[in-house]
């Protein structure tokens, strides 16, 4: 096993940059965003607040409350940068690590810990939010979005999809088909990638030997990078691909360069192959730290806002543990429910049969 | 009432359909311009344009994928895949995603997605070109599964998989797309889930579908002059069964084969005679048979005549009943 313990040590120089870490604003010469000093405390406490429900599903997990959680650390802010750049006309196609963006579509968070959880297998409405089910097999659901952009294209409406993968996704047939699709149709989707830098264990020398921002021109459309922790730049960058396909001027792929700073989900053990000075050394460019220190600098946030939102995102923890602790297990015969729309005569008979069956253990045993 | 082919049937109940309701999509590989390899979706591109017939890349995962997400978008895409043997590259798309998402988003999401499959052998064509997937669909649940075994059900059942709110896989029997017959389009067509007695007998029912109906219709004008009536069955519906049919007609004879081009192994033959024992045991005056494809890949085609069940393999089966 190789590892290359100066990954991310230097920004790569493609890199659209708003925000460095260390707080300071950079200009780029193709984007640039105003941004209110009331849009950036709100962008501040998105950020706070899914990181606090991430840390709580995490400890949920580790106490036997879910089965498994996808933890988003370290990924903030190129979700609540890219969420925050979406109309409600627009639709998101999420993996199963975006509660960053569910947060930003409106989802109850507590309504994500239903998969892991073993409740359900999603339990929220799509149409409801514009945000998709999570996904959970890699890259599916990009043809999902170029379609639904393709649907959006023949109403002539004035939206967008945007669709979350990961680099691991990016050496799937759906994702290159998916490409070519919204290529050849000119499609109004914009193909976010999250660059976390693993797929589970594996480093992305093993999906690609050119950054995947690169990729998209071999398929006829724009890619940029981003610096994925710098949710000013992930805003600024997402914007204007939404923009731009809502536009007719097709898709975009964006690579939103950053780290997956926990485990790949709560089963995995990165410390298997990976060194911690990696971690070390992404941990300097924490997504939300690099804002507070903008913030405290301009004078934008001062001590009692951050300890709000610090009490604010407490009671969300609080909360979102006691609803997840809340939530009942299905009845034994919601297996049979919602597999089909119409009816089925012999999925029913089935339904009886085993109704019938634990009907005999009533009173009984 | 008009004299056509199944393939024109087909693309009659396809015109129907998209003039009946204005998001009937078509799409796949050469369903445009070319109006399909087989010709049935001939005519739409000319008439409906290239926002509703929808010539798409070559890629099959891609066709699902992207109809799936119009189907999210509130539209009806009827897909085409070119051949059988080349649905399996759509496979996780139709079992991971097409079939599963009412459950996964409790009811909430629907995909009235219908994907049409050219199935069987019998034309002489290549690897690939002759194949039988249908037990593969048969045994996920979320899918309906029905296959026209003639122009008149062709032309009804299309619209009404078309209508449906769930994932319709439909096949249709390729090498019976020239085969020519009365269409009564007026007509009120059985529902899509229901078999049909194609022909009444007493002494042995014969369960078939697709190519494998007419086969056994011809088997049973045979058997007919040696004094034996079969009574075939057109199930029509491969998932759900119309068991309640199937049954009733083997509690009258007491025999039954069940013949299909698939290998039987495994096969939708399989099922029906598990259920057919448990539901008519003491009906049975011998096993339930089946005459069936091998359980080898689909042969060279100058060995297909071997390899798909005809007249003479159905019969030796109806005969084997009667040997209990």
């Amino acid at each position: 096993m190789t590892v290359d313990a100066s990954r991310g040590a230097e920004a790569p120089p493609e890199l659209v940059q708003l925000l460095t870490p260390e707080g300071e604003r950079v200009e780029h010469p193709a984007y640039d965003i105003d941004l209110s000093p009331e849009e950036i405390r709100a962008l501040y406490r998105d950020l706070v607040l899914v990181r606090r429900v991430d840390m709580e599903a995490v400890a949920l997990q580790r106490q036997g409350e879910l089965g498994i959680w996808a933890s988003l650390l370290g990924q903030e802010a190129a979700q609540i940068g890219s969420g925050r750049a979406l109309t409600d006309a627009d639709m998101a196609f999420p993996t199963y690590r975006e509660h960053g963006v569910a947060w930003c579509r409106g989802v109850d968070p507590v309504n994500l810990l239903g998969l892991f959880r073993g409740v359900n297998h999603g339990g929220w409405d799509p149409a409801d939010h514009n945000f998709h089910l999570y996904t959970i097999v890699i890259g599916s659901q990009t043809l999902h979005a170029v379609g639904y952009a393709m649907g959006i294209q023949r109403d002539g409406a004035d939206a967008a999809s945007i669709v979350y993968f990961g680099d691991g996704a990016t050496s799937q047939g759906d994702v290159n088909e998916a490409f070519i699709w919204a290529s050849v149709f000119n499609a109004p989707v914009v193909f976010f990638c999250q660059n976390n830098q693993w797929a589970i264990s594996e480093p992305l020398e093993k999906q690609s030997k050119i950054p995947l921002y690169r990729r998209a021109s071999g398929f006829g459309f724009p890619g940029v990078r981003v610096d994925g922790n710098d949710v000013f730049a992930c805003l600024a960058v997402t914007r204007q691909a939404l923009k731009n396909a809502r536009e007719g001027q097709g898709p975009t792929l964006i690579e939103a360069f950053t780290y997956r700073m926990g485990a790949h989900t709560t089963s995995d053990d990165p410390t298997r192959y990976r060194v911690a000075t990696e971690l070390e050394a992404w941990k300097l460019k924490d997504p939300i730290e690099r804002v507070k220190a903008y913030m405290f600098k301009s004078q934008i946030g001062d001590q009692d806002f951050f300890d709000a939102v610090d009490a604010e995102a407490a009671d969300l923890g609080r909360d979102v543990r006691k609803r997840c602790l809340e939530m009942p297990d299905p009845a034994p015969l919601e297996i049979f429910e919602h597999v089909y729309v119409e009816p089925n005569a012999m999925l029913a008979e089935e339904r009886d049969q085993y109704a019938a069956y634990l009907a005999t253990f009533e009173g009984g045993e | 009432m008009s004299t056509l082919t199944l393939a024109k049937a087909l693309n009659d109940g396809l015109r129907a359909a998209m003039e009946d309701d204005p998001k009937v999509l078509i799409m796949g590989e050469d369903v445009g311009k070319l109006g399909g390899v087989f010709r049935v979706t001939d005519g739409l591109y000319k008439d409906f344009g290239d926002s509703r017939v929808i010539d798409t890349p070559l890629a099959e995962s891609g066709i699902i994928g992207t109809a799936i997400g119009l189907a999210l978008r509130g539209y009806r895409p009827v897909c085409e895949i070119q051949f059988d043997g080349f649905v399996f590259p759509a496979a996780d798309q139709i079992i991971t995603q097409l079939a599963k998402m009412p459950l996964r988003s409790l009811g909430k999401l629907r995909l009235p997605v219908v994907v049409r499959i050219p199935c069987g052998g019998g034309i002489g064509a290549v690897e690939h070109h002759s194949e039988s997937p249908e037990a593969y669909f048969t045994h996920t649940a979320g899918l309906r599964v029905v296959a026209c075994s003639n122009p008149a059900d062709a032309y009804h059942m299309i619209q009404q998989a078309i209508r449906c709110e769930d994932p319709v896989i439909f096949f249709e029997p390729k090498r019976r797309y020239w085969d020519k017959a009365v269409v009564d389009k007026a007509a009120e067509a059985l529902p899509m889930h229901r078999g049909v007695v194609a022909r009444p007998g007493t002494d042995v029912t014969v369960l078939a579908y697709g190519p494998m109906v007419k086969t056994c219709l011809e088997a049973a004008t045979a058997a007919a002059e040696e004094g034996r009536s079969l009574e075939v069955v057109d199930l029509r519906s491969l998932s759900p069964l119309d068991t309640d049919l199937i049954f009733e007609s083997v509690r009258k004879t007491g025999r039954c084969v069940v013949a299909h081009e698939a290998p039987v192994n495994s096969g939708l033959g399989a099922e029906i005679a598990a259920r057919v024992t448990e539901a008519c045991f003491y009906n049975l005056e011998a096993p339930v048979l089946r005459a069936g494809g091998f359980s080898t890949p689909y042969p060279p085609s100058r060995l297909e005549d071997d390899y798909l069940p005809d007249l003479d393999r159905v019969l030796d089966a109806v005969d084997r009943t009667f040997a209990f």
